[in-house]
C-alpha cells in the first residue's frame, strides 16, 4: 500500500507514574498512548478504545485530577503525574456516580460508560451542582450510540443531589 | 422525579391487571440490568479486554481505492520487519479461495486478485507485536491497477456498467449481466383502476443516505487453535451459531471442534451479526498454530458494516376524503461488493413499502443494487426505516393537497387490529391495535396546539415485519439449594436479554432474582440460538427459557411424586409453587425435599421453533410486527438552517413490557438512532470509492448536545404478543419512522418539503433559500 519504509522503535522510554494511586513504572516507545499504556503495559483494561482520535470519550481518564482523552496523550507525558481510571474510582465498590448510571437505566452495552463515568465524575468534583446545560456541555466529548443520553444526565443530576445532601 | 417505568408500574396497578401475568412479581418490574455493576465499574470484559499472553497481532493491507485488480503483492520488506512471523496474501490460502456468506456464498477470505471495496484486505501479517504488524503491513508492497468501479445506483445501473461480482458466483441467475443482485416485487388489487379513481396523486423521489452502525466497541476477534485441530474462535458476534457454522464449513471442521466464545458485544445494532474477518483470522491461526488476535480500529470498522442506501420513486393516490386508493414504489436499494445478508434487507423492507395502511392498490418493486463499496448488512430496522422515509412522505404529500392534517390522514388510512395491510397470497395483517399509539403520540406532542413562528410537528407511524422463522433452545438447571442456572445463547449487545431470562426464572421458579444466573457466549456449553436480531429474542428465547422453567416444574413434581409417595396427580405447579394435598410448598423448597439426601439437580429444556412457509416471500409470516407512533416537535433556525427539535414523542405497541426500564431505554436509543440518519448521518464517497468522512472526526452522530430538548417514549401494552406474558419484540420500533415526522415537522414550520436525508443544516438552509427566491 504504501512504500515508507519500516520502522520497528525498540528505544523504549522509562516511564514513571502513579495510577489509581499507585506508583507504577512501564517502559514503552514513546510513540505509545497513555491509553495503551494502561491497557497494555499495566494492565488496565477499564478505559476503553474506540476512536483514538479524541472524539468519543471512551477513554477517558483523570490526569492530576483533569479529565483527559488517554488516546491523545502519550505515556510519556504522564511521567510524574497521576492518572486515575474508571477502576481507580470504583476501588472500593461501585460509587454512588455509579449506582446512580444503573438505577437511571443509563447503562446498555456499556462500553462507553467507563468514559461517561469518568467524565461525569471530574464535572462533579468541579462543579458540585450542574444545571442541565453544564451536565450536556460536560459530557458533550462522550459519545453514547445506545442510549438516549437523557438517563446519563438524570444519573448526574441524582448524584449530586446525593452529594449534597450528604453534606 | 417519577420515571418512566414507576409511572408505568403505578399505572399498571391502577388498572388493576391480573396478577397472573407477572407471577412473582420481577416480571414486569424495572429490574437493574443483569451484569450492569461490572459495565459500570470498567470490569466487564469486552474481546479487546481479553488477555491472551503470547498472542500473535494481525494488522491487514489494503489498497487505496475501491476497486482494483492486484496485479503482485511484494511481501520481502513486511517479512524482514523483526518480529513478523507470517504475511499471508490469497496465495497462500487455498486455491481456490474459500468464500462465504449469509445469502450467497460470495465473500474470500482474502481479496483473491480483485479488490471490490476500499479496506478489502488484500493481505495480512501476523507478528509478535502490533507495532510490528503495523510496520509490515506498511511495507507490503502490492501493485494493482485500478478499475472503474461504481460507487452509486447511476453508476451500477447505467448500461455497460463494471459488474461487481463475479459471474461465477450465481451462474444460472437471470440478472447475471447487471449488478441487480436480486429484486423483490409485491403487487395486490387493480392499481390502473384504483389510479383512475383517486381525486390527489403525488409523485416524488426519495434518498435515503448509506450509514454506518458506529458502535462505540470497534470489535475484533481472536482465534485459539486446539491441541486437537480444532479452533476456539473469541468475536463480540451476534450470532455465535453461525459464526460456528461458517468456520465449520470454510475449514472442513466438524461443529465440535470450533468452539465461539461471543464476548458481549459492544453495541452491536445489526453490524455484529454475520462473520466478517473472523475466517481469515482463523486461517491465520491454523497456518501458524499460534493464538492470533486482531483489534479492529473503528475506520476498520467503518469499513466493514453498513447500512443500505436507498432510493425510492413513489406514486399516490387519494379520494377527496383522503383515503389511500394506490401506491406504486420502485426502490433501489444501494447494497456493498458483497451479498452479506443484503438481499433480505431489500425484500423484508420493502414488503412493507405501502406502510400499516389500508390502501386497495399496491405495487411494489425492489432491487438490491451492488456497488463497490463497505457490503451493507442489517442494520436496526431492516430496510423499514428506509420505506418508511418514502412512504410516510407521501401521506403527509397527500395530506397538504387534500387540507388534512398529519394526524388525520393516518387515523383514516391505518389498519385496524386483524386487518390486512399487506394483500394477496403473502398477507400481513395488525396484530395490535395500532391506532391506541398513533393517538397516544399525538396526545403526548400536545397535537393541535398553537405553535410559535418556525415551529411544527409532524407524526408517521413505522412497522418493521419480526423474524419469520427460527429457532432457540434454552437450558435450566435448577440446583439442589434453590438457585437457579439459565443457559441461553442470546447475545447481551446492550438490550438487556439476560436480565429478561433472570426475571422468567425468579418468577416461575420460585427464585430470588440474585440466585438466578445466566450462561451465554460459549457455543461450547450453551445450547443452540439461532440469532440476536430481529428483536426477537424476548419472542423466541423468552418462550425457550419459559419452557424449560415449565419442564423444570414438570419434573420436580415428578420426583416429589416419587420421593414422598403422594401420588402425582394429587400434585400440582404454579409459579414458583408445587401444590401438595397439605398445601403450598415454594418450588424450592420442594425441590430439596425431592432430591433428598443425593442432591442432585433438575435440568429442563425449552424450544421455540417457528417453521417458515416454503411459498411465502419472507420466508413465513412475521411472528410479530413492531408498530411505532413518532411526534416530533422542531424549531427551524432560518438563518443557519439548524433544528432544534423542542419535543419528540415515542409510542411503541409492546405487547407487555417484561421490564419497563429496558423497554424505554432501547426506545429512547432507537429515536436518538433515528435521528442521527434523519438529521447528520451519511457516509460520503469520493470518486474512487473511498469514505471521505471515515472515523469520528467526519462523521457525526447524535451527542448530549444533539438531543431533543425533551424525549418522552411510552408504551402501549395489550399484553397481545406471541412472546412470554403476550410481549412482543420492541428494540427497533422508534427509529422506523423517525425521519418521516422530523421531515414533517420541518414542511409544518417551513413550508419547505425536503425529500433527501440527513436534514443537515446546509440542505435545510439551501431548501430554505430557494423557496424564499
Amino acid at each position: 500500500m504504501t512504500n515508507d519504509d519500516p520502522v520497528v522503535d525498540d528505544g523504549l522510554q522509562t516511564v514513571r507514574l502513579s495510577v489509581n494511586g499507585t506508583r507504577r513504572t512501564v517502559a514503552v516507545p514513546a510513540h505509545r498512548t497513555l491509553l495503551d499504556g494502561l491497557r497494555e503495559e499495566v494492565g488496565l483494561p477499564g478505559t476503553k478504545s474506540c476512536c483514538a482520535e479524541g472524539e468519543c470519550g471512551a477513554c477517558t481518564v483523570l490526569l492530576d485530577g483533569k479529565a483527559v482523552n488517554s488516546c491523545l496523550v502519550l505515556c510519556v507525558e504522564a511521567e510524574g503525574h497521576e492518572v486515575t481510571t474508571v477502576e481507580g474510582l470504583s476501588a472500593d465498590g461501585l460509587t454512588d456516580l455509579q449506582e446512580e448510571f444503573l438505577n437511571a437505566g443509563a447503562v446498555q452495552c456499556g462500553f462507553c460508560i467507563p468514559g461517561q463515568v469518568v467524565s461525569a465524575e471530574y464535572l462533579l468534583r468541579t462543579n458540585p451542582s450542574p444545571d442541565e446545560a453544564e451536565i450536556r456541555e460536560a459530557l458533550s466529548g462522550n459519545l453514547c450510540r445506545c442510549a438516549g443520553y437523557q438517563r446519563i444526565v438524570r444519573a448526574v443530576q441524582a448524584t449530586a443531589v446525593r452529594r449534597g445532601a450528604a453534606q | 422525579m417519577t420515571t418512566a417505568p414507576e409511572r408505568a408500574i403505578a399505572q399498571r396497578d391502577a388498572l388493576g391487571e391480573p396478577a397472573d401475568l407477572y407471577p412473582g412479581g420481577q416480571v414486569g418490574r424495572p429490574v437493574l440490568r443483569y451484569g450492569g455493576g461490572d459495565r459500570t465499574s470498567g470490569a466487564q470484559q469486552f474481546v479487546a479486554d481479553l488477555r491472551f499472553p503470547g498472542a500473535l497481532q494481525v494488522a491487514l493491507v489494503t489498497v487505496p481505492v475501491g476497486c482494483a485488480d492486484v496485479l503482485g503483492i511484494d511481501t520481502a520488506a513486511a517479512r524482514a520487519v523483526p518480529g513478523v512471523v507470517d504475511v499471508v496474501t490469497a496465495a497462500e490460502l487455498p486455491s481456490p479461495v474459500p468464500r462465504f456468506g449469509v445469502s450467497h456464498t460470495d465473500r474470500p477470505v482474502l481479496a483473491d486478485g480483485r479488490v471490490n471495496y476500499h479496506g478489502e484486505p488484500v493481505a495480512a501479517v501476523v507478528a509478535e507485536t502490533l507495532d510490528a504488524a503495523q510496520a509490515a503491513a506498511r511495507a507490503v508492497v502490492v501493485d494493482y491497477r485500478e478499475l472503474p468501479g461504481v460507487y452509486s445506483l447511476d453508476a451500477a445501473l447505467a448500461p455497460g456498467a463494471h459488474l461487481v461480482q463475479d459471474p461465477s458466483i450465481r451462474p444460472e441467475h437471470a440478472l447475471i449481466d447487471t449488478n441487480v443482485l436480486e429484486d423483490a416485487h409485491y403487487a395486490w388489487g387493480d392499481i390502473e383502476a384504483e389510479e383512475a379513481r383517486a381525486d390527489v396523486v403525488v409523485e416524488n423521489t426519495y434518498t435515503f443516505p448509506m450509514v454506518t452502525h458506529f458502535p462505540i466497541e470497534p470489535g475484533g476477534t481472536v482465534a485459539v487453535p486446539t491441541d486437537s485441530g480444532g479452533l476456539d474462535v473469541y468475536s463480540p458476534v451476534q450470532h455465535p451459531y453461525l459464526l460456528q457454522r461458517t468456520i465449520s464449513s470454510v475449514f472442513g471442521l466438524p461443529l465440535n471442534q470450533v468452539r465461539v466464545f461471543a464476548p458481549d458485544p459492544g453495541g452491536g445494532f445489526g453490524g455484529k451479526q454475520n462473520p466478517k474477518l473472523e475466517p481469515l483470522i482463523a486461517f491465520l491461526a491454523l497456518r501458524t498454530r499460534r493464538v492470533c488476535r486482531i483489534v479492529l480500529s473503528l475506520e476498520e470498522t467503518f469499513q466493514s458494516m453498513r447500512r443500505a442506501g436507498c432510493r425510492m420513486r413513489a406514486r399516490t393516490g387519494f379520494t377527496s376524503d383522503g383515503e389511500l386508493t394506490f401506491h406504486r414504489v420502485e426502490a433501489d436499494f444501494q447494497i456493498g461488493a458483497y451479498a452479506d445478508v443484503a438481499p433480505r434487507v431489500m425484500g423484508k423492507g420493502s414488503y412493507v413499502a405501502a406502510g400499516p395502511y389500508r390502501i386497495p392498490g399496491v405495487r411494489i418493486d425492489a432491487r438490491a443494487v451492488m456497488t463497490n463499496t463497505t457490503p451493507s448488512t442489517a442494520f436496526r430496522g431492516f430496510g423499514s426505516p428506509q420505506v418508511s422515509w418514502a412512504m410516510e412522505s407521501q401521506l403527509d404529500a397527500g395530506a397538504r393537497e387534500l387540507g388534512l392534517d398529519g394526524l388525520e390522514i393516518r387515523r383514516r388510512n391505518l389498519v385496524a387490529q386483524g386487518e390486512a395491510f399487506v394483500r394477496g397470497e403473502s398477507a400481513a395483517h395488525a396484530d395490535g391495535d395500532w391506532h391506541q399509539s398513533l393517538e397516544k403520540a399525538a396526545e403526548l406532542i400536545g397535537w393541535g396546539t398553537p405553535l410559535p413562528p418556525n415551529r411544527g410537528r409532524g407524526i408517521a407511524v413505522g412497522i418493521k415485519p419480526g423474524a419469520t422463522s427460527g429457532l432457540s433452545q434454552s437450558l435450566v438447571r435448577l440446583l439442589c439449594d434453590g438457585s437457579a442456572i439459565v443457559y441461553a445463547g442470546t447475545s447481551d449487545m446492550g438490550q438487556g436479554a439476560r436480565t429478561l431470562w433472570q426475571q422468567i426464572v425468579a418468577d416461575e421458579l420460585g427464585a430470588e432474582l440474585d440466585r438466578v444466573t445466566v450462561v451465554s457466549g460459549d457455543t461450547g456449553t450453551v445450547p443452540f440460538d439461532l440469532q440476536t436480531s430481529a428483536s426477537r429474542s424476548t419472542v423466541f428465547m423468552g418462550s425457550a427459557v419459559l419452557e424449560a422453567c415449565h419442564d423444570v416444574r414438570r419434573r420436580v413434581l415428578e420426583l416429589y411424586a416419587e420421593s414422598t409417595g403422594v401420588p402425582a396427580e394429587q400434585l400440582d405447579v404454579r409459579p414458583g409453587l408445587l401444590i401438595t394435598p397439605d398445601g403450598e410448598l415454594s418450588l424450592p423448597e420442594a425441590a430439596r425435599q425431592a432430591l433428598g439426601s443425593l442432591r442432585g439437580e433438575f435440568i429442563g429444556q425449552g424450544t421455540r421453533r417457528l417453521r417458515g412457509k416454503g411459498a411465502h416471500p419472507l420466508g413465513g409470516d412475521a411472528a410479530f410486527y413492531e408498530f411505532n407512533a413518532t411526534a416530533i416537535e422542531v424549531e427551524v433556525d432560518r438563518e443557519t438552517g439548524e433544528l432544534l427539535l423542542t419535543r419528540h414523542v415515542t409510542v411503541s405497541d409492546v405487547g407487555t413490557e417484561l421490564n419497563p426500564l429496558q423497554v424505554v431505554s432501547q426506545d429512547e436509543g432507537a429515536a436518538i438512532m433515528g435521528l442521527g440518519h434523519s438529521q447528520m448521518e451519511q457516509l460520503l464517497l469520493d470518486d474512487h470509492g473511498r469514505i471521505r468522512n471515515l472515523g469520528a472526526l467526519d462523521y457525526r452522530i447524535p451527542t448530549f448536545k444533539d438531543v431533543p430538548l425533551e424525549l418522552v417514549s411510552e408504551a402501549v401494552e395489550n399484553h397481545d404478543g406471541p412472546g412470554p406474558y403476550g410481549s412482543k419484540g420492541i428494540s427497533e420500533g422508534a427509529l422506523l419512522c423517525t425521519a418521516g415526522a422530523l421531515g414533517a415537522a420541518v414542511a409544518d414550520a417551513t413550508g419547505v418539503v425536503i425529500r433527501d436525508l440527513p436534514l443537515t443544516p446546509e440542505r435545510v438552509w439551501t431548501a430554505l433559500q430557494g423557496a424564499d427566491s
